[in-house]
């Protein structure tokens, strides 16, 4: 424990990060008031805090993104000015963000390259890659195009890009939301062994079981002030939750249990090349989503994930109509528009840019997919007042934290903007909603909401399929779960049945699919 | 202390009708020095562009003539422009309804038929659409790039023209001219104002103007449009076909260049000439951005360029070489679109030695 003990003596001496009294007001909201922190070398401090809690702000401002009205940080007990990420880098702070910033049309190796802040940094680019990667366990091949990668490998790019830098003081934005429990155990790996060189972490999460696992202290944020901050080490998970929302943890949904009905969606032996070079091709998928339940499909990133969204949303139409069926009606040819009116839902992964319009206000953003279902035009021409009234509709049912209607969708939260697409599928009324990771990086509050919100509308007849690489979050939601695996879904399990031992094995792969289908049907 | 920009959260408003004011005293200055460097007299000069084209009747009329075509077409290339689909042949378009309404203005030459110029200007609306489905079909059959096809197009229906006149279309009696013969009076825009030549066409901008307002910020179409060019994957994801967009815009473009070019032969024209356009199809482009790709924008840029046109024009009376006129035209729109960034951005000063901080 050389490392640990080099440490030691550095804890005495001063903070590697130092946040002293920081403040940040915005136009309305006082995102942060009087905000202190420090982070020892070798110490891995959590960041806890509800949507709007004043997290990102922090981050923000510690990176040299937004300039704090008041404040001041310390790196190595020397006071640091940060104007810009540039200088952060410089003076050794690294982030890890929850939304990437990679452009989809480069590789990899030339995405890195871009966020290097010198021109030496490229030499041996790609081997240099590849030894991190294999160093710390974030396998990623230098040479393919971002724009090909699922979520979790773009992730995984983000890291490396951030690593290459050797920082003193690392920043992860919720980390772990997109990952398999393997892989989440791997970048545990990776942090303790970052923390055992001296560096000091700040994690953001709102998953208390990880910060339980992983971190030291917490330092808890609630309406842009310190909470509090304690050793995790005494703390139970409901101390944490009761710091951060100021009650009681909400129950997760565990108690229900779904009625199955007539199936609403379903695809049958569905074999569809990839359209990109890097993709997964389908290989005979069937999945079958009855009303009245929620079937949860797991699986690593990059195993088909993409391609079956696409194919149920109606991005990709299939090659024969039958392929594809909602409620019954043969769809596999349809586009988008005319799946929905049929009484298809979909939440697609990408909150903005995919599920929502950036600049667009709520109540355009409502009617993106809503007018399909309800009736907020006549003859072509938009009724404003009922946009309006849904969007409000909306925002009040899922207790969307927005000043209006009016609000564009990208100055939203994660979260807020999470729960206000979710609310407009469900309230445009679908009888087979198609879920894509509904709560990566999103609030423990917010998720509770989403989770009753979909229950609820499986309860009242409708199928909900939910796709998410979040292993605890389908076995506390889904009556039955279907792994998807190289382009292919196993026979979905009952969730009595369920193990995450079985899962994992079904999502790498080790046992042949053929015999669990086989033994499902047998029983 | 070196500026910086730094992007504001929401606008300024006070930037948003600031910016052309302080684009509009630079510009001032700048054409002051730069008349009076080349030994004229700056104020005649600068009087003759900003104030001789509009202190009288006549010259009134020419500025709403020239305007016209500029804000018709940029009309339609501001649809297209928000959707992000580039059409930048419209000029090609414009030739195409000339060549259309022409024939037909030709077809019926002499025969007396009441309301002529109405199936002139219908005819070359159609023509003007059909020029423009030829780049939609190649971008939506085969991806091809609509920049490249609607420009090159421009220089087919160039020469299309010029056959037309040297050829089939030449007037009988024209002496070997390569121009058609003059429109007979029915084939003509009636005149909308005695003694000028500003034609009942104009009457179509209010019209084409509150209607695409109506259409962007009120109708389903429109607000596919928007999406399409805010978030393409969001239009994707939200079932809204980018085809039908294409089509969309290139369509209703073309018909509005082709309406133009049919109403430009028909009225300030009167006949077919190899060349029958200024330009109107590309300065268009200028006058969508200039407008910020809104209506009203559009409608008041277009009277702004076609002020600078004729400026250009009558400051040549005063002995000013063609080039300067130009070159002063280009410092306006430049120093124009260049102080937008005041509207996006906002200057902070800072000193160097806490940037090295």
């Amino acid at each position: 424990m050389t490392p640990a003990a080099a440490a030691a003596p550095l804890a005495d001496a001063a903070p590697r990060l130092r946040v002293t009294g920081v403040r940040k007001q915005y136009p309305g909201c006082l995102a942060n008031d009087d905000v202190s922190l420090t982070v020892q070398p070798g110490e891995i401090l959590a960041l806890l805090g509800e949507n709007g809690a004043g997290k990102s702000t922090l981050v923000k401002v510690i990176y040299g993104l937004v300039t704090p009205d008041a404040g001041t940080i310390e790196i190595d007990g020397t006071p640091a000015t940060l104007a810009s990420p540039a200088a952060a880098r410089a003076a050794g702070i690294g982030v890890v963000f929850q939304h990437f910033s990679l452009f989809h049309s480069m590789t990899v190796a030339e995405n890195i390259a871009l966020g290097l802040d010198t021109p030496e940094g490229r030499r041996d680019l790609p081997a240099r890659i590849r030894a991190i990667g294999e160093r710390y366990g974030l396998a990623v091949d230098p040479d393919r195009v971002v724009g090909e990668l699922s979520v979790g490998e773009q992730q995984r790019v983000e890291i490396v890009r951030v690593l290459l830098q050797d920082p003193k003081v690392l920043i992860f934005d919720e980390p772990t939301s997109v990952l398999t429990p393997q892989a989440i155990a791997g970048l545990f790996d990776t942090l303790r062994r970052l923390r055992a060189e001296g560096r000091a972490i700040v994690f953001i999460s709102h998953k208390l079981e990880e910060i339980r696992a992983l971190c030291d202290r917490a330092t808890v944020l609630r309406g842009g002030r310190v909470v509090g901050t304690v050793p995790v080490a005494g703390a139970s998970v409901n101390d944490l939750a009761r710091m951060m929302i100021g009650q009681d943890m909400p129950p997760m949904g565990s108690d229900h249990a779904g009625r199955a009905g007539p199936v609403r969606l379903s695809v049958h032996a569905l074999r569809l090349p990839s359209d990109t070079p890097h993709g997964t091709a389908l290989d005979g998928l069937t999945l079958e989503a009855r009303g009245g339940e929620i079937l949860g499909i797991a699986g690593v990133a990059g195993n088909g994930q993409e391609e079956l969204l696409a194919v149920l949303s109606g991005e990709r139409p299939s090659p024969e109509a039958d392929d594809v069926r909602i409620d019954g009606q043969a769809a596999g040819r349809l586009p988008p528009g005319a799946r929905r009116k049929l009484g298809l839902g979909f939440v697609p992964g990408e909150r903005l840019g995919r599920g929502a319009v950036p600049p667009m206000n709520l109540a355009e953003n409502g009617f993106l997919t809503a007018h399909w279902r309800l009736p907020l035009t006549s003859r072509g021409f938009i009724r404003a007042r009922d946009r309006a009234a849904f969007a409000d509709r909306v925002i009040g049912a899922f207790k969307v934290a927005t000043r209006s209607r009016a609000t564009a969708a990208q100055a939203l939260s994660g979260g807020n903007l999470q729960r206000f697409i979710v609310g407009r599928e469900i309230l445009s009324e679908p009888s087979a909603l198609v879920v894509a990771y509904p709560t990566w990086g999103v609030d423990v509050a917010a998720v509770a909401a989403i989770h009753a919100a979909l229950v609820d509308l499986r309860d009242r007849g409708a199928a909900v399929v939910v796709l998410s690489e979040d292993l605890d979050e389908l076995l506390s939601l889904s009556d039955r779960v279907a792994v998807l695996y190289a382009g292919r879904l196993s026979a979905p399990i009952p969730r009595a049945d369920c193990t995450p031992e079985r899962l994992g094995l079904l999502m790498s792969g080790a046992t042949p699919l053929d015999a669990v289908t086989e033994a499902a049907h047998a029983a | 202390m070196l500026p910086r920009l730094v992007l504001r959260l929401q606008p300024s408003a006070l930037a948003l009708y600031g910016a052309p004011v302080i684009a509009l005293i630079f510009t001032l200055a700048f054409g002051y020095v730069l008349f009076a460097s080349i030994g004229r007299d700056p104020l005649a000069a600068l009087h003759a562009y900003f104030i001789a084209p509009v202190n009288s009747t006549f010259g009134l009329s020419e500025l709403l003539l020239t305007a016209l075509p500029l804000a018709l077409i940029g009309l339609g290339l501001a649809v297209g422009f928000r959707a992000n689909i580039w059409n930048i042949g419209a000029e090609g378009q414009l030739l195409l309804g000339a060549i259309g309404g022409g024939s037909v203005a030709l077809a019926l030459w002499g025969e007396g038929v009441p309301g002529t110029f109405i199936l002139v200007c219908l005819t070359g609306a159609i023509t003007g659409m059909a020029w423009a489905a030829i780049p939609a079909f190649l971008r939506i059959r085969f991806n091809a790039n609509e920049i490249l096809t609607s420009l090159m197009l421009i220089y087919v229906a160039d020469q299309l023209l010029g056959y037309l006149v040297h050829g089939p279309l030449k007037n009988p009696q024209g002496f070997g001219f390569p121009e058609s013969r003059l429109f007979s009076a029915e084939a003509q825009m009636p005149l909308l104002w005695d003694g000028t030549r500003l034609h009942v066409g104009w009457l179509l901008l209010p019209v084409a103007a509150v209607g695409i307002w109506l259409f962007l910020s009120h109708t389903l179409a429109g607000f596919r449009m928007r999406v399409g060019g805010d978030a393409e994957p969001a239009a994707a994801y939200a079932g809204f076909s980018r085809p039908g967009m294409i089509w969309l815009s290139f369509l209703l473009t073309g018909g509005l260049a082709g309406l133009v070019g049919a109403m430009e032969v028909a009225g300030p024209v009167g006949q077919l000439l190899p060349t029958i356009s200024p330009g109107y199809g590309f300065a268009a482009i200028i006058v969508a951005f200039l407008g910020r790709l809104t209506p009203l924008g559009v409608v008041l840029a277009a009277h702004l360029l076609a002020l600078i046109l004729i400026g250009g024009e009558n400051v040549q009376m005063l002995g000013v070489p063609s080039s300067v006129a130009q070159l002063f035209q280009g410092v306006l729109l430049v120093a124009l679109l260049a102080s937008d960034v005041l509207v996006r951005f906002r200057v902070v000063w800072s000193t160097p030695a806490r940037r090295a901080a």
